[in-house]
């Protein structure tokens, strides 16, 4: 299938003078990993926001792939619940859980867009409502499993430890059955022993043929789980390729001018 | 053309009241982003503290001149008093609380102070002194434009002078405004953010309580609940001209006192609250920034 | 204990509130008669009142600080309360709804009809509570202007005899409806607003319906308001006053329970969880693909319908309306049971409604106060125990391991 399952073109937003987004060009391809990098402030959330309809780009078009329709479906204009629909799940680099739910709970709101019973489901508690609540919880509780929290199941999520709730974050996005997952920092602020198993836990998940793409600023993270790296500097890519050829790069050597990017 | 005139002035002195209480709205909500429900009722203490001091040096035969500053000097006090010690109550403890706790704070606040005004003295409309005689120079149009209105339109421009002044040029003033731009930032520049806030209840509440003073004496007659509606318009004042702008809140007053004259003037009196209602109503639906005030996309 | 650093502080706070009280409490003047009156013992009252409240101010702040700060045992282990426990627990839950119920049912065999009459508005009360719950407590939108459905019932049902001579069973299920679309119409421009604003229009839009009410004579009677509205018929059987009372109560009883089995039913559904998630974080509910208006107006609009009934039957109980029953008052006392009972738990809200509405009828010389003392609970709530008396409780869901297995394996 040669169809990228996410393509922008030209995306720009602006906040008042500043140019957060400068006519970005990315496409995603299905089943990859790819990493967004750049300095802090260089864009990567505002692009993440824009494609997720949270905000309104200036400019710009972003496509998603629909594989039931097999075409491509522009997201502009598009509420984020609606892009969520269409299959872009994300997490955000400020945990934003719902901390007075359970752990479970999170987790199931994540199912929300895939079910549909409302008012009167709700009321009425027939046999569909109630299959498909059940169905709910059963997949829910899977994919707790998968992402190994299951022991904090009935927690609050405020409760957990911090490391916890990123993966929390992964799992909720994960219920929503996405086509492609937007990550957001998942290693912020993670001690050396959870992003290993971090690292391991997005491995087992894009072995299974999940597309991922991924805003890290852990170097050694992103080389070794990234296809193909895309790094972007004030709103602009300067650079896209293999980690390899990103490695040697001179201009995003120039962007980090000093950090570390040998890992 | 005498009864436009007369309404002109007239919406120019209910918008310039508006605009006392309404500043203590917008500095209140650009320093903590809370609609400070209970600043009506700061409006209401000091318009009764006015009467209360007022009343007792006329008795006293104080000379006209020495009741009216010394009665506004003791509401300025005691409102900024009150100001102060309902923001130390209700809203500190609540500073990293949800967003709706302190509104809900305020508003048991705000209906605390009415009761508490209803029982300690009464639930009877008051008549509020004559503090202002008429001046002989007014004489020739005083069928347009009362003395009143004259000293209201004065002090007001007056005191929206100093308190730019206050702001634009003090030390304090500054701090003030880099405390509602980025309170962390403020914080890590050494600014003590909680005595920000403090000054900031206070130099509202004053404001409000001049007003009081001058509505009392401009209608005549005072209850415990006329700090409910006038907030509820002040508020509407501050909304429309943008929520947290100065300016804002001054442009927005004169707007919604002209507005309110005109419609009561010319359409029906009986609609009066239903006009400034249905503005605030309109305003927060088609432009919830307001004229003066900035969109903010909220950062995700 | 009380150290004498406390005491020193106290007795300052003690003289900072004599001063502050001072004009207001102390003097009392009448500027017709020329005479002042000075009351020093109300200053001898707020020296000692201050100063006690303020000792216990500090006291509930460290108890509650000391709290947060082991937050995490506190709330995972949360039934540290024996109520918690009960109400965690189904057994116990029926139990206890079993006893209450119960108690409700021989009430009236037991107590005057005044009594009864008094039950009936408690209970009318615990069905707006429980209405609005579900908008403020579950979905976290703050409704001031809730009345302005109650109203908008109570209107219904009036009007309708009046004009067309409806009766109770009819316009009972209409003016739930009308109230709901009274409540779409204005939800659809005004949910889109954050919350604070949401607070302040719907504030505003209560108003303006009062407002209306009063001034438009033709239609609605003006400030004198609508009377001869009929009670609830019984199959046109003709009922003594005593009777019809008693009726009303157990119907009001049948509505009660009727109200709590829907929102328990909301509160543990689809819906219910999409109103919480939506509370705790919108922009994170509308990425988990929650459509934020379609939530939100599905909680207003609920809201409306169950004030709307409750005006209905307002109106048929006390058998005059007039725009005075609808203010902002009426608003806030709602507002102060959800806060006090426990925003989101259904419990909480009923003890609220009849501690609020109760309390103040048997406590006579307390009933001046009521006002005052709302306005307290609303302050001391959210300052110390913001989750009300009782605290929801989220529920945990079973789920059948072997059937997870077989899901797998096919
Ligand atoms: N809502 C907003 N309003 C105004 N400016 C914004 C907004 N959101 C982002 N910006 C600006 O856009 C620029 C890019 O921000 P963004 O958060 O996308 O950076 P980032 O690459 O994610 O950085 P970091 O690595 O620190 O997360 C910054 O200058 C930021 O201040
Ligand atoms: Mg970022």
């Amino acid at each position: 299938m040669a169809q990228p399952i996410l393509h922008v073109t030209g995306l720009t937003m602006d906040f008042g003078g500043i140019r957060a987004l400068n006519n970005i060009d990315l496409d995603v391809n299905e089943g990859e990993i790819v990493a967004l990098i750049g300095p802090n402030g260089a864009g990567k959330t505002t692009f993440f926001n824009c494609v997720t309809g949270i905000y309104q780009p200036t400019k710009g078009e972003i496509n998603v792939y629909n594989k039931h329709k097999g075409r491509q479906i522009s997201l502009l204009g598009m509420k984020p619940n609606q892009v969520t629909q269409q299959g872009l799940a994300r997490t955000f680099q400020n945990i934003r859980l719902f901390s007075q739910m359970t752990v479970l709970e999170n987790v199931m709101i994540g199912r929300h867009c895939r079910t549909k019973s409302f008012i009167i489901g709700a009321l009425l508690r027939d046999k569909r409502t109630l299959r498909e609540e059940e169905e709910i919880i059963q997949k829910s509780h899977q994919i707790l499993e998968k992402i190994g929290l299951t022991r904090y199941e009935n927690e609050f999520a405020k409760n957990l430890p911090y490391g916890a709730q990123r993966r929390l974050e992964i799992a909720r996005a994960l219920a929503t059955e996405p086509v492609l997952l937007l990550l957001d920092e998942p290693a912020a602020g993670m001690n050396p022993q959870e992003t290993i198993e971090l690292v391991s836990l997005i491995q087992e998940i894009a072995a299974e043929g999940q597309s991922i793409l991924l805003i890290e600023h852990d170097m050694k993270l992103v080389m070794s789980l990234s296809e193909r790296i895309f790094v972007m500097d004030y709103g602009k890519r300067i650079a896209e390729g293999t980690p390899e050829e990103i490695r040697h790069d001179p201009a995003v050597i120039k962007a980090y001018l000093g950090e570390e990017v040998d890992a | 053309m005498d009864y436009f005139i007369e309404l002109l002035f007239s919406g120019l002195t209910r918008g310039s009241i508006y605009a006392l209480i309404a500043l203590g709205y917008t500095m209140v909500y650009g320093i903590i982003g809370l609609i400070n429900f209970a600043h009506g009722e700061i409006y209401m203490i000091g318009a009764f503290t006015a009467f209360i001091v007022a009343t007792i040096l006329s008795i006293l035969g104080f000379p006209a001149l020495a009741i009216i500053v010394l009665a506004g000097l003791a509401a300025v006090v005691w409102s900024a008093s009150y100001g102060y010690t309902i923001e130390k109550i209700a809203y500190k403890p609540l500073r990293h609380a949800p967003r709706l706790s302190p509104l809900i704070s305020a508003i048991g606040m705000s209906m605390f102070l009415q009761n508490y005004v209803l029982l300690a003295q009464t639930s009877d409309f008051l008549p509020f002194p004559q503090l202002i005689s008429d001046f002989n120079f007014m004489e020739p149009v005083a069928h347009i434009v009362g003395s009143t209105d004259l000293v209201i339109l004065v002090t007001t421009t007056v005191v929206m002078i100093c308190l730019t002044i206050l702001i634009k040029y003090t030390k304090i003033g500054k701090a003030m405004r880099a405390t509602s731009q980025d309170r962390m930032m403020a914080m890590l520049v050494g600014i003590n953010v909680n005595r920000i806030i403090s000054v900031t209840f206070i130099i509202g509440s004053s404001l409000a309580a001049i007003g009081g003073m001058l509505i009392a004496s401009h209608i005549g007659q005072i209850n415990f609940y006329i700090g409910f509606i006038a907030g509820i318009k002040a508020f509407t004042a501050a909304v429309l001209g943008g929520i947290g702008s100065i300016p804002g809140a001054v442009l927005g007053s004169v707007v919604l006192g002209l507005t309110e004259s005109f419609a009561t003037g010319y359409v029906s009196s009986d609609y009066e609250d239903v006009f400034a209602f249905s503005l605030l109503v309109l305003i927060l639906i088609f432009k919830p920034s307001g004229i003066l005030g900035k969109a903010d996309t909220q950062k995700v | 204990m009380i150290t004498f650093q406390e005491l020193k502080r106290s007795f300052f706070i003690s003289l900072w509130f004599v001063f502050l009280t001072f004009p207001i409490m102390v003097i009392r003047v009448d500027s017709i008669e020329k005479t002042v009156q000075w009351r020093w013992m109300n200053m001898l009252y707020v020296a000692v009142g201050a100063f006690i409240l303020s000792l216990i101010f500090r006291y509930m702040m460290r108890r509650k600080e000391g709290q947060s700060a082991d937050d995490d045992e506190e709330t995972s282990t949360s039934d540290q309360h024996l109520i918690h426990r009960w109400l965690t627990v189904p057994r116990y839950r029926n139990i206890i709804y079993g006893v209450m119920l119960t108690l409700a049912l021989v009430l009236p065999l037991v107590f005057s009809t005044y009594q009864t009459s008094i039950m009936t508005t408690a209970l009318l009360y615990v069905v707006l509570g429980l209405g609005l719950n579900i908008v403020v407590g579950l979905a976290g939108l703050l409704d001031l202007g809730y009345v302005a459905f109650y109203a908008v019932g109570a209107y219904t049902y009036a009007l309708l005899y009046h004009f067309f001579g409806m009766s109770f069973w009819i316009v009972l299920p209409l003016g739930g409806m009308l109230a709901a679309v009274f409540g779409i119409l204005l939800g659809i421009p005004v949910l889109r607003l954050r919350g604070d604003y949401l607070a302040i229009v719907t504030l505003g839009f209560g108003e303006i319906i009062r407002l209306i009410l009063e001034n438009w004579g033709e239609f609605s009677q003006g400030p004198s308001g609508v009377s001869n509205i009929p009670r609830p018929s019984f199959f046109g059987i003709d009922m003594s006053l005593d009777t019809a009372l008693i009726y009303i109560y157990y119907l009001m009883i049948a509505f009660v329970i009727f109200t709590i089995f829907i929102v328990n039913r909301l509160q543990n559904s689809r819906l219910g969880r999409a109103w919480v998630a939506l509370r705790e974080d919108e922009i994170a509910c509308q990425a988990m693909g929650i459509d934020k208006m379609k939530t939100k107006l599905a909680a207003f609009s609920l809201g409306a319908f169950w004030a709307g009934i409750a005006g209905v039957i307002f109106a048929a109980k006390t058998t005059f309306i007039s725009p005075r029953s609808f203010t902002f008052i009426e608003s806030a006392i709602i507002l102060s049971i959800v806060v006090l009972g426990g925003m989101g738990s259904i419990i909480g809200v009923i003890i609220g409604a009849m501690v609020l509405i109760l309390l103040p009828e048997y406590l006579r010389f307390l009933s001046e106060y009521r006002m005052l003392a709302f306005g307290a609970i609303l302050v001391c709530m959210m300052v110390f125990r913001p989750q009300g008396i009782i605290a929801s409780v989220r529920r945990t869901y079973t789920y059948n391991k072997k059937e997870t297995a077989d899901g797998e394996g096919a």
